[in-house]
This record gives C-alpha cells, structure tokens and sequence, in this order.
C-alpha cells in the first residue's frame, strides 16, 4: 500500500508528465485557455491514459511477449491507443457536443500525445505488474491533469491582467509555463 | 514471422469489431449543438443576418464556424452568449453599441394602407384597414422589416429614451491606460 | 451581550464632530416644494390631485400602485402648482415625475385616521396603516416598509433588529434621533414587532455614538424584550446583512435575504415613521437630514419636510464657504454624486454632503499593482482586483461568475486601493450592465413566445 501511495506521488509530482518529463505538452499549450476546457481535456486524457495503459501492458504481457514479437510494441501500442481515443471521441460527441466542439482537433490529437505512448511504453521498459501500470497510468493522468488545471486558471487571470502587447497570448503563457516548471522543480526529492 | 500476422490481423479484427459496435451505439442524429445555438438566437426570422431565417444561421455558426456577430436584434449581448458557447473570441470590432430604437407611427401621415403590419414578426405592429396604426413598444424587436414597406414616411425608428429607472453609470476609465496617458 | 465580527470592512474616519452634539433644528417653511413621485422601489405613485387644486398637510396626492410601491402625501397645505418633470436626487440628471406645491402657510392638516393601540391592532391593521402612510426605508434603501412588515406571512421570523448603526461618515441624524427622539422610536419598535409577529428585537448602536446607547436604552427600560447592543465601529456595519451577522453571527446566503435567517432589519428612522403612522396617524411627510461637509458654513441636522430642495437646507446653514470640489446625497462612501443643489429632499435622504478638495481622497489613478487590500477589505468576500481586471477587458459576465451581483457597492474597497483605482465605479458599471442584460432576456423569451404564436396564427388562418 505504501508503495503505490509512493508511486502515486512520484508519479503526479514529482516526475510530471508534463512540467519534468515534457511529454504531452500539445494539449497543455493548446487546450489550457479556459478552465472548463482544461477539465475536460483532462478527463478525456485520463480515460485514455489509464485505458490504454492497461490495455498495452495486457497486450505486452500475454500476447507479444509469449509469441516472441516484441518488435511489433510500438504498432501494436499505437493501434491500440488510436482505437481508445476513437471510442473517447464518439462518447464526447454523444454526451456532451459543446466539449467535443471547445476540444476541436486536440481531442483526435491525444492519438500522438506522446504522454500517452510514453506512459505505455514506460511500463513495459520498467517491468511493472498489473497494478503497478494500472497506477502508473493514472497517476500520471492525474498529474496532468492537475498541471493542466493550473495552468489554465493562472492564463484565464493573464487574459484579463495588464499585459504588453508583444507579450500578449502565447509568449507569456510559455514564459509562465516555465516559471510552473520551476515551481514543480520543488517537488525533486520528495519520493527518494 | 506467422505469429506477428497473425497476432496483428487478431488484434485489427478485435479493435475494428469494437469500434464498429461503439459507433452504431453512439451514434448522434443531426447536431444537437445546432439547436442550442439557435435556442441563443432571438428566433424572429428577420434575415438582417445574411441568412434566411435564426436556423440556416446557427448552421453556418456550428457548421461553417460563421462569425457569431451578425445580429443585430441579437446585439452585443447575445454575440457574446454565442462566442462562450462556441468557445472562440469575441471580435466585436464589427458591431457598435447600436442606439436601441423602436419602430413609431407618426399618426398624422398613416394612411391605413396595412402593408407594414403583415410583415411583423411579434404582431407588435398593429393595424386594420383605413385606421390608424400603432406600435406596441414593449414587443417591437427593432427587425425594421417594416420600415421600407411605409408609403408615407410615417413610419420610422426613433431611439429609446433612457429614465432614470433604465440608466446606468458609463465604464470608467481603464487604470493602466490612465497611468500610460499621463 | 456577546457580538460577532464582522468579514474584511475598513475603519473609516467619523467626521461627525461637527453636527453630532447641536440638536435638530426645524426648517422654516420653504418657498416651494418639490415632491417627486417616485421615492422608493418598486413601481412609481400615480398623481390623483389636479394642477390648481388646493391639497392640505398629509393629503394624499399620489396612489401606489402594485405590490411594491408607496403612495406620497403633500408635506404641507398649499396649491399644486404643477404635475411633471423636474430633476430627479439622482446622479443621471435626468428628470423624474414631480409634484410641485407652493405652500399658503396656514399648514393646516387634513382629517387623520385614529390611533391605533399597540394592545388591540391586529399585525394587519398596523401593516395596513404603514402602507397607507407611505412609510418606506429610511435608511436609503427606500424599500416599502408595509411589504417588509408583512414578511412574518412568507417567512418564519424570530427578530427584528433596528439599525442604528449609522457606519457613513459625517451622518448624524439617526444618531440625533435616538437621542432627542428615543421614546416615541421604542414605541415604533414595538408596533413592527407586533406587525412581524417576533418577541424579540436589538437596536444595534455603534461603539462610537455611548450618548444615543444610554438614550435607548433608557427609553427602552428595565426587562425589556428590546435589547440595546453595541456594535464595532467599523464600515459597514450599517449593511443589514453584516449587522445580522454582527448580532447572530448568521450570514445570510447570497442571492437570499436577512428574513431567510429569520430576522429583519429596519432603520431607527422607519421606526419613529412607524410611530407617527400608527400613534399619531400622520404620514411620512418629512424627515431629519445631515447637512455636513467643511465648505458649509454651519453644519447641522434639519427637520425637514420632504420635497424642500437641497438649496434651501444650504441657505439655513449659512450657504458655501467655497466651490465645493463635491456634492453628495447621502454619506461620502455610498452617496449619489450631485451636479447641483436644486434637487429635492426625498424619503431616503439621509444627508447633504458639501466636501472640499481635502476631504476627498486623491485622485490619481496609477495601475493595479495586485496588491490585495481590496481583497482583504471586502465584506462580502469578493475579490475586486480580479472583478475590476475582468469589467476593464469587457467580460461582464466573467465577473458575474466570480460572484459580482453579490457586490453591495460599500466602497471599501476605493477608501484601501494605494493606486486610488475607482473600483465601486467599475462595479456599478458592471452591474447596471447585467440588469441590462437581465431585461434583453427577458425580452427576447417574451420575442420568442409572441413569434411562435403569430405563427401558429397565420397556419389557423390558412397564410403562408
């Protein structure tokens, strides 16, 4: 129990996706202009993350491994987190058609989000078991997330704050995202 | 090299089976987007937006992504309903604070002709032949679709006077823009 | 007895000294009165006198019309001279519905209805004599005291709390009321106790005003079941919903009412209305005004009746001693800015404020520096600095989300920003914006139903 609190913190905090391992950052810069939007992409990355994680290591562990085709992970991987992100996106459509048209193109997109691919990818490079990528996934999901979140509230504030006009949009939401990285640098020690 | 095919093709058949199910299950008639966009529209028909009536445009809005500030009866307020519910900007650029007006009947030149009263859209211009007509001013919704048809000129637009129950203060100067102007 | 703080507030400075210890001093009859028709919320009185016709003291000369509304009687005997526009108390400048009398001197009152006895009047009874009376809010809300006395029937109450707070700066006329008039307001009090249907009621005095707390609580006796009880000195204690939670220690929801808690809040004004509708059967035809401020020659508290212009109260005093750099109705922290003297006294006119240069704080706006006094400061836990960023950038809507209906416009915010940003402006702004938005609604539903139905018309009719 104590470790997988401890994967769980090192793996939301300590080692971000995001803000430390700068996997995924497509969405984060894209998707972080309103709150609402932020949740929402954040959950939808969530559900695919932990999905396909799971999905991968199963894939991994009882069909490539066993039959000696370890070559075919990356294909297989990405065939399998193309058809969760396909499933993803008719369940947006259905449930709620003003997400699906805040998320636009970001939301296919979570297909070649590298966190995705990465997270999956990193499961089997580091030998988990079955609870350990199960956590793994959404513990990376939630740090995401909660990166996500942040940055969003903290560029709802910059919209409405006295900001150059050279600066105004994208340069100052890199240069506040790189402070945040800076912030989340505090967190390096805490899981060992 | 028959286990990589094969393991392969197992796994495209599975996700394609999966997949064709979900999507039969899932499946969304029409775009229920369109109609809460035109839920947001006054709904009056009047046409000023370029398109023949509130439907075709929250098409083009949804489908199209048509600029959300072609409203006129609409105004700046329901632009920016529009604008959150699409998530995208607001670029108000083309629309001025238009001075709210009504239609009016000037009662010395109306001449019972009833040519204007068929086209309103809320029945707040009222008339019968050979007697004079009238606007109800709570309902009129400014579409103006009725002023051209007048063959007298007494109908017109006249601006809505401001009371002191329907005035409010003005937007006081931005304080970065007072300190940079000094 | 133990009282609650209140959230944020800012200590202001009093200011009082200078009409605080001198008593109140009637008005000489003035030339002309000037009664607008419109003094309170809701819908405006309708006229029910002629031009010409001759009106005696506490006639009725408007009707209220609807459920909220107040009907005006004539302040004094004289002839109605004229029924239309004429400037309107209001920072707009624009011109309201007025009566205008010009008084014959002979002051001579019209037949009053008959005491009412606090023992047999039934609540309804002294609601109905309110009503009639045309009593409304004194402390400037101006709200129609018989609709909030008949509360007890929608709502469960259990207290009425009198507002002698009197938080603004420079205002002393309640506090010159409790003190000349203590007796005759306990006797209001108990009259909207009965109304309300409550056994219990506070007057809640501030810690600075020891002389009006002794008066009370004299007139109010030994074993009472009106409590006199001080409350801190800090602004705005006088806002209804901090004086409940100050007493209680309630607060009362957003979007909701003092009487959701169970208690409602009246001025020590309303109350001596009250006792002079119910005891002496007169209406609410004049009040006690403040005129204060160090470019007046001689400040002091006037009885004055309602409809006398501002002007008239300046001549009294002794007229300017300098251009004012500001005239003000009401206190200097929530006051409607005056553009001149030559408006009338109405119900809710608590005072006349004429400020010198000095007296106003300055008034070079520098940028937001994020500081978060306004933050700290606020009583209703809003945060202006975000507000006021959103309002400036034209998202009304984003500070209606951060909670900008809920601002009660105190101004304790502009009295604490280092960069004297005129954040209560941006406020008021913003919300006279969504009061707009609010009617375009409202009006575009009302668009929406009538178009359906001149459809379906025109398919009964065969048209189309």
């Amino acid at each position: 129990m104590q470790e997988y609190i401890m994967l769980i913190i090192a793996t939301a905090l300590v080692n971000n996706v995001v803000l430390v391992k700068f996997l995924g950052l497509c969405p984060f810069m894209g998707v972080s202009n309103k709150i609402d939007s932020a949740i929402g992409m954040g959950f939808a990355t969530t559900f695919v993350l932990t999905l396909s994680a799971v999905a991968s290591w199963a894939l991994s562990t009882f069909v490539l491994e066993p039959l000696n085709v370890g070559f075919l992970r990356i294909l297989t991987f990405i065939l399998v987190i193309a058809a969760v992100v396909q499933f993803t996106e008719l369940f947006v459509k259905k449930f709620s058609p003003m997400l699906y048209q805040i998320l636009g193109i970001f939301l296919p997109l979570i297909t070649t989000n590298c966190a995705v691919l990465g997270v999956a990818l990193l499961n089997t490079q580091e030998s988990h078991t079955f609870m350990q990528s199960l956590i793994y996934g959404m513990a990376s999901a939630l740090g995401f997330t909660l990166v996500m979140v942040i940055f969003a509230g903290l560029r709802e504030r910059l919209a409405s704050a006295d900001v150059p006009e050279s600066f105004a949009g994208a340069p100052i939401g890199f240069v506040t995202a790189g402070v945040l990285a800076l912030a989340f640098l505090g967190f390096a020690g805490l899981a060992g | 090299m028959v286990e990589a095919v094969l393991s392969l093709t197992v796994l495209g058949v599975i996700l394609g089976v999966v997949l064709g199910l979900a999507s039969r299950f899932f499946k969304v008639e029409g775009n229920p987007l369109i109609d809460e966009v035109e839920a947001l529209l006054p709904g009056i028909q009047c046409a000023q937006c370029g398109y023949p009536g509130c439907r075709p445009y929250s098409e083009a809005i949804v489908n199209e992504s048509e600029a959300v500030t072609l409203c006129p009866p609409g105004g700046i307020s329901t632009a920016a309903l529009l604008a959150k519910k699409m998530g995208v900007e607001l670029n108000l650029s083309t629309m001025e604070e238009k001075e709210k007006t009504i239609a009016f009947v000037d009662e010395s030149l109306c001449i019972g002709c009833t040519r204007c009263f068929q086209v309103c859209p809320t029945d707040s211009l009222l008339g019968a032949p050979q007697q004079v007509h009238t606007v109800i001013p709570e309902v009129c919704t400014s579409c103006e679709a009725c002023i051209d048809l007048c063959p007298t000129g007494a109908l017109r637009m006249v601006p809505i006077e401001t009371t002191v129950r329907t005035w409010h203060w003005h937007k006081p100067e931005s304080p970065g823009h007072q300190a940079r102007t000094r | 007895m133990n009282v609650f703080g209140i959230r944020g507030g800012a200590k202001v400075s009093g200011r009082k000294e200078s009409t605080a210890e001198t008593p109140i001093e009637k008005m000489p009859m003035p030339r002309m009165l000037h009664v607008p028709l419109q003094q309170h919320i809701g819908v405006p009185a309708v006229p029910i006198v002629s031009v010409g016709s001759r009106v005696r003291k506490g006639q009725l000369i408007a009707a209220s019309k609807g459920a909220v509304s107040a009907p005006v009687h004539a302040p004094t005997s004289g002839f109605v001279t004229r029924i239309g526009d004429y400037l309107a108390p209001h920072p707009s400048g624009l011109p309201v519905l007025t009566l205008s009398l010009e008084p014959d001197g002979r002051d001579e009152w019209a037949e009053l209805p008959d005491t009412l006895q606090l023992e047999t009047a039934t609540p309804k009874e002294i609601a109905d004599r309110v009503s009639q009376a045309g009593v409304v809010g004194m402390g400037g809300a101006a709200f129609p005291s018989a609709v909030k006395l008949s509360m007890g029937n929608q709502y469960e109450l259990d207290s009425l709390i009198l507002n002698g707070a009197e938080c603004e700066p420079y205002l002393t006329c309640d506090d010159r009321l409790m003190r000349e008039r203590a007796e005759e307001t306990v006797v209001g009090t108990k009259f909207m106790m009965k109304a309300l249907g409550v056994s219990k009621a506070f007057i809640a005095i501030e810690d600075n005003k020891a002389a009006s707390f002794k008066s009370m609580q004299s007139a109010c006796g030994e074993g009472s079941d009106i409590e006199v009880v001080y409350v801190p000195a800090r602004y705005p204690m006088g806002s209804s919903k901090h004086l409940v939670q100050a007493i209680t220690g309630r607060e009362t929801p957003a979007n909701g009412r003092t009487a959701d808690l169970g208690v409602i809040v009246n001025n020590v004004a309303t109350a001596f209305a009250v006792y002079e509708a119910c005891c002496l059967g007169r209406p609410l035809i004049s009040r006690i005004v403040t005129l204060s401020g160090e470019a007046v020659s001689r400040p002091a508290n006037y009885e004055t009746l309602i409809g006398t212009l501002a002007a008239e109260l300046m001549k009294q005093s002794g007229g300017l001693t300098e251009e004012p750099q500001q005239l003000l109705m009401g206190g200097p922290m929530m006051g409607q800015p005056l553009q001149n003297l030559d408006v009338p006294i109405v119900k809710g006119t608590s005072g006349i404020l004429a400020l010198r240069r000095m007296e106003i704080p300055e008034q070079n706006v520098m940028p937001c520096i994020g500081c978060g006094s306004c933050v700290t400061v606020c009583p209703a836990g809003l945060m202006p600095m975000a507000m006021m960023n959103k309002i400036d950038h034209d998202d009304v809507d984003g500070a209606d989300d951060i909670g900008l209906r809920d601002c009660i416009s105190c101004g304790s915010c502009n009295y604490v920003c280092p960069s004297h940003i005129p954040l209560v402006q941006f406020f008021n702004y913003g919300k006279g914006k969504l009061k707009e938005q609010d009617k375009d609604k409202i009006r575009h539903d009302k668009i929406k139903v009538l178009t359906e139905a001149r459809e379906r018309r025109l398919e009964k009719q065969g048209v189309h």
